[in-house]
């Protein structure tokens, strides 16, 4: 044991890390196979409201989906503007290990 | 009656076959008239483990397509008068495992009052390894205490509780048991690799053992020797615990501390030791 190994102590220890990155990866491998995440309801919600402030909207106008595709997940959010429907919004937020764009 | 015993990872080189190797063999030692089977079609290794493999004429597809017959295809063990092995084939037809075919296999096996049934899956969670685990009532979840292997395995749950034949029924759920491989105990200690207690608590099934790292194990495959045959190294023992619980025996863990410990880390390694 070296003198180096003494303070290498105090540093966290590379089990501590996988422990913690495999609590968030399996986490989050759990809800694919179940499905939807449990937050999409919430989740629908809390946009509605965001976006109710700037235009009018209903409920039904917006549309929250989690999609597989290959190795990483697609949230797909759909907002129908009303009245005039002069366009429909669009977002499409991946995920997976590498930016959004070389993810999919 | 007789049990299906899949023994899957996920991930690929966990110990899967020799697990399976020295659980068929331990429990046919007791008298038990068992089976292992290889479904790693296009590889075939466990007839290698276990020091068969010059006597291989047919294998488990020619038995499903009926170009052998289940007698024809299956071997006796040589030194285990009730333990068998059927044989993967090497062909490249990804095709060649129907599920008919291996339902078919594993009824006919029942019928010749098999026991125990092993299904030695390949790595993977695609078509051969939902082959191998579908007809399963019981589950040896084989993992080392690595991140990519508890991922994989936590895949593999997820697909026994969903992609196999009691699932598919509504029946029982598949039993579920965790096999902890290749462990070293003073990697543990240093702080250098995940504890059994972490892993345990990631996967969340009951632990039916932990397996020490063991140069015991490659020594028996070179050999074609199952390591429970040999009773006298680490790997041997858990393992021969192992067959014990599996039968339903209490059985404390063992091989869970690194052996003596050097002048050094006996002063200096105290805290981590015992962490
Ligand atoms: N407890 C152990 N200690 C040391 N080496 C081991 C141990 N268990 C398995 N091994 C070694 O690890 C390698 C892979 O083992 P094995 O073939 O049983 O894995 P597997 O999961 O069946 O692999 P595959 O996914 O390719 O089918 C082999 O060389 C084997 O000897
Ligand atoms: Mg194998």
């Amino acid at each position: 044991m070296s003198i180096m190994d003494y303070f290498r102590r105090t540093q966290p220890k590379s089990a501590t890390l996988a422990k913690e990155r495999l609590q968030i990866i399996v986490a989050r491998e759990r809800v694919r196979t179940t499905g939807e995440p449990d937050y999409l309801p919430r989740l629908k919600q809390e946009l509605l409201q965001v976006i109710s402030k700037y235009e009018r909207i209903d409920l039904d106008q917006v549309s929250v989906n989690v999609e597989r595709s290959g190795d990483c997940d697609v949230l797909e959010l759909n907002v129908v503007l009303s009245e005039s429907e002069r366009a429909a919004v669009r977002a499409a937020v991946s995920r997976g290990g590498a930016p959004a764009s070389r993810n999919c | 009656m007789s049990k299906v015993v899949v023994v899957t990872s996920g991930k690929g080189g966990v110990g899967k076959t020799t697990t399976t190797a020295n659980l068929a063999s331990g429990i046919a030692a007791l008298g038990y008239k068992t089976i292992a089977i290889d479904f790693d079609v296009g590889l075939r290794n466990l007839d290698l483990v276990m020091g068969c493999e010059r006597r291989v004429v047919y294998d488990l597809v020619n038995a499903i397509r009926g170009e052998a017959t289940l007698r024809q295809a299956v071997i006796k063990d040589k030194r285990i008068e009730t333990l068998y092995v059927l044989p993967a084939s090497q062909t490249r037809d990804k095709d060649a495992l129907t599920l008919d075919g291996v339902g078919r296999i594993l009824d006919e096996l029942r019928a010749a009052g098999f026991e125990y049934i092993f299904c030695d899956s390949p790595a993977g969670i695609e078509w051969g390894a939902q082959m191998a685990m579908y007809f399963a009532d019981e589950a040896i979840v084989v993992t080392n205490p690595e991140v990519s292997s508890v991922r994989d395995s936590d895949r593999v749950l997820g697909l026994l509780d969903a992609k196999t034949r009691r699932a598919e029924l509504g029946e029982e759920a598949i039993k579920t048991h965790l096999l902890l491989t290749r462990y070293a105990p003073a990697r543990v200690a240093k702080g250098e690799m995940l504890a059994y207690q972490d892993v345990l608590e990631l996967l969340g099934i009951p632990l039916l053992g932990v397996i020490p790292e063991s140069t015991a194990v490659l020594q028996a495959s070179n050999a074609g020797t199952p390591v429970v045959l040999d009773p006298t190294s680490d790997a041997a023992q858990a393992y021969l615990d192992v067959v014990q619980r599996f039968l339903g025996e209490e059985r404390p863990h063992r091989f869970l501390e690194s052996a003596k410990k050097g002048f050094f880390s006996r002063i200096f390694g105290g805290q981590a030791a015992t962490a």
